[in-house]
C-alpha cells in the first residue's frame, strides 16, 4: 500500500461517497458552521443535546474534500449517546492522533476514526480532518462559525 | 515574409529545483503561476550581491554602496528595457504586484478618486485587485464597477464598454487571468479607456512571465508584476506608472529615501522614482529581478511563446482525453494556464494525489473566489505551464490524473 493508499482508505472513500447522518433535521438545539477559506470547504453541523447533556440526534451537511467529509460522517456516527464532555475528551484525542505522531497509541481507542492516524504526513490536510470537529466544538460553546483561518 | 521559427533551448539545467525527486517521483512542477523556479544565474545574482556587495544604497561614500547602488540602478534599466517605458525613473520598485496595485489606489486614489467616482474592475480579477479598490471606495465613497466575463472566460465587451462612462478615473485589469489563463485583448481595453477619459492599470502578474508588455506601444498608466512569477526573487515588483502621474500624485509610504529634507515643520519630497520608495529596499531582489528579465530577453519571447503555445496545446489535448476530465473556461486566447476538474475527486484531494506521484499543481480558488463563484464552484484544480515544462511532464500529469480516478473509482 503505499502513501495515497494509506490517506485515501476504504472507510474514509466509503464515507465521503456516502455520508452518514447527512443533512439538516428538522429540530436541533445546536448548530454550527465549518469553514475552510482557504479551500471553500462549507459545512453545517446540527447536534439535538437533553437535559443531561447526552447527544440525542447529531448531522451535518455541506460540501468539501473527501477528508473532510469521511471525517464528519465518522465523528457523526460516534457522537450519539456520548456526553458533552466525552465529545470535548473525544477532540481532544482525535486532534491529537491527527496531529502528532506520538498519539498513534491513541488511535486504537478511537475505532473507525483511527483511519485517519496517517494524516499528520500531510499538514495541509489535517485543516480538513478537523474542520468539522472544530463546527461541533463550537456549537457546543454556543459559537455560530468555526473557521480554520481564525 | 515568414518570421524565423523560433526554438527554446532546453532550459531544464539551468534549474536546480528541478534536480530532486519529491515522494522518491521525479518531479513535475506544473505551478509557475503560483511562483516560477529560479534559474542559476538568478540565485547567482542575489547572492553574489550578499557575498561581495551587501551594502545600503544612495547613501554611503564607501565603495561597496557605491556598487551596490549602481548594481540597484541597472536592475531599474533593465525593467525599463523590458517595458519599453520612456524613463527609468518610472520604475517604481515595490514588494509586488500586491503592493504597486496598492500604491495605485492610495496615492492615485487620493488625487483622482473622489465621491461618486467610479473603478472599473472585472470579474475574472485575483483578489489583490479588488480589495485594494473596496478599500478605497470605504475611504473616499468611490463606486466599484464589475465588467462581467461570460462562461468562455473572456470578458463581455459590450458590457465593458457600457460601464464605461464620464465618472470612471480608472480601470484596473488583468493582462492574464491567474484562474483561467484568459488573454484579454488589453491594448483595445487601453483605447476604450482613454476614450472615456479613465486611466488604465494593468496586473500583468500572470501575463509578463509570457508575452512582451510595451507600456508606450500599449500607452497604459499603470502596470504592476512580481518578481517571482518570472524566475525572480519573491519579496520584489514594479509599478510602472508615466511620469506625468506618478509627478502629480502625493507619496504612499513615508520615510527614509523618499526625501530631500526634513524638518518638523515641513518635508520636502524626493524626485521619482526615490519619492515612492521609502525605507531600504529589496535590494538583491531588485537585482535577482533584473538579472530575471535579461534571463528572459535572452531567450526572446518569441521562443518562450512558441514553447508555450505547444505545451497548451498538447496539454488541452491530453486532459480532454481522460473521461471524466472537465476544463474551466475556453477562452478564445489562452496562456499558460488550465483550470480543470476531476468527476468524483475534489480538486484538494486531486493535489494530494498528484503530491504523491511527484507532480505539483494548484488546488482551490486561486485567490480568484468571483470566478469560481461565476461558474459555482469552491474550487479548481489549476496546472500551470512554464519554459522548463516538456512533454514528459505532460505525461506525468495524464499519468497522475489516472492514478487519482483509480484511488476513487
Amino acid at each position: 500500500m503505499n502513501a495515497s493508499e494509506e490517506l485515501y482508505q476504504e472507510v474514509i472513500l466509503d464515507h465521503s461517497r456516502h455520508p452518514r447522518r447527512y443533512g439538516c433535521p428538522l429540530e436541533h438545539t445546536h448548530c454550527a458552521a465549518g469553514k475552510n477559506p482557504l479551500c471553500g470547504d462549507e459545512y453545517q453541523v446540527y447536534l439535538t443535546i437533553d437535559e443531561e447533556g447526552i447527544v440525542r440526534d447529531a448531522s451535518f451537511e455541506g460540501a468539501g474534500c473527501a477528508i473532510s467529509k469521511a471525517s464528519a460522517s465518522l465523528m457523526m456516527e460516534q457522537l450519539i449517546g456520548k456526553h458533552e464532555e466525552e465529545i470535548r475528551e473525544l477532540f481532544e484525542a482525535f486532534h491529537a492522533m491527527v496531529t502528532d505522531p506520538d498519539a498513534q497509541k491513541k488511535a486504537d481507542s478511537l475505532g473507525k476514526l483511527a483511519a485517519f492516524s496517517g494524516i499528520w504526513k500531510y499538514p495541509s490536510r489535517v485543516k480538513c480532518a478537523i474542520l468539522c470537529w472544530h463546527a461541533v466544538r463550537n456549537a457546543l460553546d454556543g459559537h455560530a462559525v468555526a473557521t480554520t483561518e481564525a | 515574409m515568414t518570421a524565423p521559427c523560433a526554438i527554446l533551448p532546453d532550459v531544464r539545467p539551468q534549474f536546480p529545483c528541478l534536480d530532486q525527486t519529491v515522494h522518491g517521483k521525479r518531479l513535475t512542477y506544473l505551478d509557475s503561476a503560483a511562483t516560477a523556479l529560479k534559474p542559476t544565474c538568478v540565485i547567482d545574482a542575489v547572492s553574489e550581491h550578499y557575498a561581495r556587495e551587501s551594502a545600503n544604497i544612495h547613501r554611503g561614500v564607501h565603495a561597496l554602496s557605491e556598487q551596490a547602488t549602481a548594481s540597484f540602478e541597472n536592475a531599474r534599466e533593465s525593467v525599463r528595457t523590458h517595458l519599453n517605458a520612456a524613463h527609468a525613473h518610472e520604475i517604481i520598485f515595490t514588494s509586488g504586484t500586491t503592493a504597486s496595485i496598492n500604491l495605485v489606489a492610495h496615492s492615485f486614489g487620493q488625487l483622482e478618486i473622489g465621491p461618486g467616482d467610479e473603478i472599473l474592475i472585472s470579474e475574472m480579477e485575483h483578489h489583490s485587485n479588488i480589495v485594494p479598490w473596496q478599500l478605497l471606495r470605504e475611504r473616499c465613497g468611490a463606486v466599484l464597477r464589475v465588467a462581467p466575463m461570460n462562461d468562455s472566460g473572456d470578458i463581455d465587451r459590450d458590457a465593458f464598454r457600457a460601464a464605461l462612462n464620464d465618472r470612471t478615473r480608472l480601470v484596473a485589469i488583468t493582462a492574464l487571468s491567474n484562474a483561467l489563463g484568459t488573454v484579454n485583448p488589453v491594448a483595445e481595453l487601453i483605447k476604450e479607456a482613454h476614450t472615456a477619459g479613465a486611466s488604465v492599470l494593468l496586473d500583468a502578474a500572470q501575463a509578463l512571465p509570457l508575452q512582451p508588455m510595451d507600456v508606450q506601444a500599449l500607452d497604459c498608466d499603470f502596470l504592476a508584476f512580481s518578481g517571482h512569477k518570472l524566475f525572480g526573487p519573491t519579496g520584489i515588483g514594479v509599478l510602472y506608472g508615466k511620469q506625468t502621474l506618478l509627478d502629480a500624485m502625493p507619496p504612499f509610504l513615508g520615510g527614509g529615501d523618499m526625501i530631500v529634507s526634513v524638518t518638523f515643520d515641513q518635508t520636502t519630497y524626493n524626485d521619482l522614482p526615490y519619492k515612492f520608495e521609502a525605507g531600504t529596499p529589496h535590494i538583491a531582489g531588485a537585482i535577482g529581478l533584473g538579472r530575471a528579465l535579461t534571463f528572459i530577453r535572452e531567450l526572446g519571447y518569441p521562443a518562450i511563446q512558441a514553447h508555450e503555445t505547444a505545451l497548451l496545446h498538447d496539454a488541452l489535448a491530453a486532459l480532454q482525453a481522460i473521461d471524466g476530465v472537465h476544463l474551466i473556461g475556453t477562452p478564445a486566447q489562452r496562456r499558460g494556464i488550465i483550470s480543470f476538474l476531476v468527476d468524483q475527486i475534489h480538486p484538494h484531494d486531486l493535489g494530494t494525489i498528484l503530491d504523491q506521484e511527484g507532480i505539483a499543481i494548484r488546488a482551490g480558488h486561486h485567490c480568484a473566489q468571483p470566478v469560481m463563484a461565476h461558474y459555482k464552484l469552491a474550487a479548481t484544480a489549476r496546472a500551470s505551464f512554464s519554459i522548463y515544462n516538456n512533454q514528459e511532464d505532460i505525461d506525468h500529469l495524464v499519468a497522475g490524473i489516472r492514478r487519482a480516478q483509480e484511488i476513487f473509482k
